[in-house]
């Protein structure tokens, strides 16, 4: 049995009865024995999965309804809900914190018949592009397990790398799927803000963040697009798709699409080898009938410092409640005694969490939020405005995903500035709500690159279109696993 | 000049449902910590789904208070600790970034004296805390999160008080109005409560916390007043403070924390999108606003001829107000009016005694038409309310059952006229040389009759006797 497959070659194999639903997650199982003690995606697995698979494959037999995922084995960031299981965002917080609730995706993916293969690691609550700063040890990045996988969505992308699942979903602050998709070979991909719900998401920049699939091909992506996307009524800031199909099409092509190459993302503190990996890029989507040019988006300078105190204010906010009063320590009601209590309150929160908590509770403060985050605001909106122009002229922006080959664990923790401009191609798919989109591009002295397209607000499709081309110019090798 | 300023908090009792969940707005009949879901306990990934309706009932307030109304409304975070608040941030709303709340300035009148409001905004309440134990030692603190999310309105107005009498007044004009509008009962324990601010001529604004009843404000407000008086008389400066009422000692006392120093570190919400309120929507509010009191009060005296204290009375309370328009016609009105504020008020005076209550407004409009029709005297019908209030039981049957019937019979009532005129020959002589005088006797005819004998008979026959 093959698992090397994508997630639509899967349902199509087990819808027309070439291999079972229980065959496939058993073997998918199996991988994850064998190989996650190396790279520990995982910090939790569900020991029920076969006996699900079973169950869909009793019922392909009966002819009953089934959704469209047949079965597909799945892994979930563990910062997203699944009812009755440890939802820990990687952190000794919320080390026993048992969702009460399915988030709306999950909802959406079981109701397609999806299994749930395990919860993947992240940086703890999601702050961070690298996993180290999980409180149960960093993943390890398939290519090379001496380097990091990327993130926060580490534990995502590794598992779909290294075939211990065939989809993935992450989230994605400041390029938190995109990064690891980067660094690890997979799409990574995040839609229009508000696209997907984010109920059962575990908030750490709520006006920014989206979730996002990590999968082995732009057409998975597209077809768990399809799964997940549309209006909720638990989340205000869904929009409407209009019950959008973006598997249709997605072989459009590109032919007399205008793409903007970002001046910003390609200069200065760029890795030689990302910078001729895009440069390839761009002339292999000339060859397609694209055309190609810099255009200046001049507020990505300012675009990382801005993110930084957007979402420590925000998460200062959102992560207030863990105070150790309803998740952390168990209490003993005798003996219980204020002080000690403060004392302890935010002590289970690890460093980067607690460094960026101290700066969210600095940058909105009545003293210094004119200095800080009313200026990050204003740059977020001038952001805003100038990428908006640029799609006037432009269908689509192109840059390298990540300005830098994934780097060794342990290599940059104790920098934690250089780390935060490792962000800077990202982040600006954040600010501004827009989609945007890593594709795997060239693997260079056993590395990955990924190359990263953006497109306007709700073109999500013709985003994914591109990015279908781009892919299909691309001959990747398997995984040294 | 003294300055008081209030800053009124009112929750939407009226709604089905909480701020931002579905669990009920009204959490009072629940066990403790079992009116909640993730939402409203701030569970990890859960987010908020505003509530339409308590937009739209906290715009209601706004155009009743003639407030401003801007075509967008947004929410904010206001961070702060506190055990009783889920999510350790309150979202509200907040007007220093433009006017963002439901409502902006405003204005409502007391008596002939302008009130302005300030501003109202739409909030969540937090949860409530319970302190149990005897001493110091073994004093735990209890969280109930059932009222958590609760939609509450926040309503500040401008200094323009001068004493305590105006707060009560315009308390009591408030409360009737969000009772009108059919947003809130304001006699829910809870329901409203009132912070104020306080300062007298050369002094600092002191303001006053913790205040648990209308009651209470008044006199916190008075207290506040003659403390700050009597250290300016002594040339002691006014600190500008935060004090706590504290409700044994009927005295406030200066807050060891320093509130005014907290730094909320506001910002907005990202979780609800702005909403707007055009003026489509708007229209379609006002239409869906209930009749005003004072507009209600004008109908009753220009339409029924009902007198001015009455009118006042009886539209100012929405409970006597909609029974009135339940069981009137335009020949009763005025009799039901006078049934209602005269003897109904005082029989169901407290919100125990109206819920318990059997009356139903056809028993009014029985009771009025058998009062014009000389079937019952006012007396009897005063009786008859009482057993109806207590039974449910119809008029007819409780006059039967109570022999309420009048006294028509000349004969039965020429008997007691009789009576009457032997036990009473002064009263007798004194009538034939003053007329007016006779309404004493024909009092006694009423009390022998337990106030059954037909008023008018009576009187005839009286004269007749005497002369």
């Amino acid at each position: 049995m093959n698992i090397k497959i994508s997630a639509l070659q899967f349902t199509r194999e087990v819808k027309s009865g070439n291999i079972s639903a229980e065959d496939f997650i058993a073997k998918t199982m199996e991988q994850i024995q064998n190989v996650d003690d190396s790279l520990h995606a995982f910090l939790s697995i569900n020991d029920k999965a076969v006996d699900q698979a079973r169950e869909i494959d009793k019922k392909i037999k009966l002819g009953e309804k089934i959704g469209q995922c047949f079965g597909m084995p799945i892994s979930i960031k563990d910062n997203i809900c699944i009812k009755d299981t440890k939802t820990t965002c990687a952190s000794k917080m919320l080390e026993n914190f048992i969702a009460p609730y399915d988030a709306t995706v999950i909802t959406k993916l079981k109701q397609q018949d999806a299994i749930f293969v395990g919860k993947v690691n992240l940086d703890e609550f999601a702050m961070g592009l690298s996993t180290e700063f999980s409180a149960y040890g960093p993943s390890k990045n398939p290519w090379n397990t001496d380097y990091v996988p990327g993130g926060s969505s580490g534990g995502s992308a590794v598992s779909v790398s290294a075939f211990e699942c065939v989809a993935s979903l992450g989230s994605d602050t400041g390029g938190s799927v995109r990064n690891p998709a980067s660094f690890c070979s997979t799409v990574g991909y995040k839609p229009t803000y508000g696209l997907i719900s984010r109920y059962g998401l575990i908030s750490y920049a709520n006006s920014i963040e989206q979730i996002g699939p990590l999968t082995r091909t732009v057409e998975d992506a597209a077809f768990m697009l399809n799964l997940i996307a549309g209006l909720d009524p638990n989340d205000n800031t869904t929009v409407d798709n209009n019950n959008e199909d973006y598997l249709k099409d997605i072989n459009s092509g590109i032919e007399g699409k205008k793409i903007g190459i970002i001046k910003e993302m390609i200069g200065e503190g760029i890795d030689p080898s990302v910078l001729s990996a895009t440069k390839d890029a761009i002339s292999k989507l000339e060859g397609l009938g694209a055309t190609c040019e810099e255009v200046s988006l001049d507020m990505v300078k300012y675009s990382v410092a801005a993110y930084y105190t957007i979402t420590a204010t925000e998460a200062g906010s959102n992560l207030a409640r863990y105070d150790n009063l309803r998740y952390g320590y168990d209490f003993s009601v005798e003996g219980y005694e204020f002080n000690s209590y403060i004392e302890k309150a935010r002590k289970k929160l690890g460093p980067e969490v607690t460094r960026r908590m101290i700066l969210g509770g600095f940058v909105p403060s009545a003293g210094h939020t004119g200095k800080y985050f009313l200026k990050a605001l204003k740059v977020k909106s001038k952001l805003t405005r100038q990428i908006n122009d640029a799609f006037k002229k432009f269908d689509l922006l192109i840059s390298p995903t990540v300005p830098i080959l994934p780097f060794k664990i342990g290599e940059k923790i104790n920098d934690p500035v250089s780390l935060f401009l490792i962000d800077i191609n990202t982040v600006t798919a954040n600010l501004t709500g827009k989609p945007a989109i890593s594709i795997p591009y060239v693997i260079s002295n056993g590395l990955p690159i990924g190359i990263q397209l953006i497109a306007n607000s709700m073109n999500d499709k013709l985003l994914l279109q591109a990015a279908y081309a781009l892919e299909k110019t691309v001959q990747l090798p398997e995984v040294p696993i | 000049m003294t300055k008081i300023g209030l800053e009124i908090h009112s929750q939407l009792t009226k709604l089905e449902s909480k701020l931002f969940c579905s669990c009920k707005a009204n959490y009072r009949e629940f066990e403790p910590n079992t009116n909640i879901c993730p939402i409203c306990i701030g569970l990890p990934g859960s987010l908020p789904r505003l509530n339409q309706k308590a937009v739209e009932k906290a715009t209601m307030i706004a155009m009743a208070l003639n407030c401003s109304t801007p075509e967008k409304i947004a929410f904010f975070r206001k961070n702060y600790f506190y055990p009783d608040l889920p999510k350790n941030f309150q979202i509200t709303q907040l007007n220093i970034y433009g006017d963002t709340s439901v409502g902006g300035i405003g204005t409502l009148m007391v008596g002939e004296k302008k009130i302005r409001i300030t501003r109202i905004q739409l909030e969540e309440d937090p949860g409530r805390l319970i302190y149990e134990g005897s001493s110091e030692k073994n004093l735990v603190t209890l969280v109930d999160y059932n009222r958590a999310g609760t939609p509450l309105v926040e309503i500040v107005t401008e200094p323009d008080f001068e004493n305590p009498r105006e707060v009560r007044e315009f308390l009591n004009i408030l409360s009737d109005l969000l009772e009108n509008l059919g947003v809130s009962d304001p006699s829910l324990e809870g329901a409203m409560r009132a912070d104020a601010n306080v300062s007298i001529e050369g002094g600092n604004k002191v303001e006053i916390k913790n205040i648990g009843s209308f009651h209470d404000l008044e006199k916190a407000v008075h207290f506040e007043i003659t403390r700050q008086q009597s250290l300016h008389s002594r040339n002691i400066p006014i600190i500008q403070e935060t004090r706590h009422w504290d409700d044994k000692r009927k005295i406030t006392v200066s807050s060891r924390s320093k509130e005014e120093d907290l730094d909320y570190r506001y910002f907005l919400e990202g979780d609800i999108p702005w909403i707007k309120i055009g003026n489509e929507i708007k229209e379609k509010l006002k239409s869906e606003m209930p009749e005003s009191i004072s507009s209600k009060k004008q109908r009753y005296i220009s339409k029924y001829d009902i007198p001015v204290q009455v009118a006042d009375v009886l539209s100012s309370n929405k409970f006597y107000s909609d029974l009135f328009e339940d069981a009137h016609t335009k020949e009763n009105a005025k009799e039901v009016a006078n049934i209602i504020t005269t003897d109904l008020m005082g029989l169901i005076d407290t919100r125990e005694k109206r819920e318990s209550s059997k009356l139903k407004p056809f028993h009014l409009k029985e009771i009025s038409d058998s009062i014009q029709s000389g079937r019952i005297t006012r007396t009897s019908a005063k009786n008859a309310l009482y057993e109806i209030v207590k039974t449910g039981k119809t008029l007819s049957d409780i006059i039967s059952e109570l022999d309420l019937g009048n006294v028509s019979d000349e004969y039965e009532l020429l008997k007691i006229i009789e009576l009457v005129i032997l036990e009473e020959p002064q009263a007798v002589k004194q009538a034939k040389s003053n007329p007016q005088t006779i309404n004493y006797l024909v009092g006694k005819v009423m009390q022998k009759t337990k106030g059954k004998a037909d008023p008018k008979l009576t009187l005839d026959l009286l004269k007749k006797k005497i002369q």
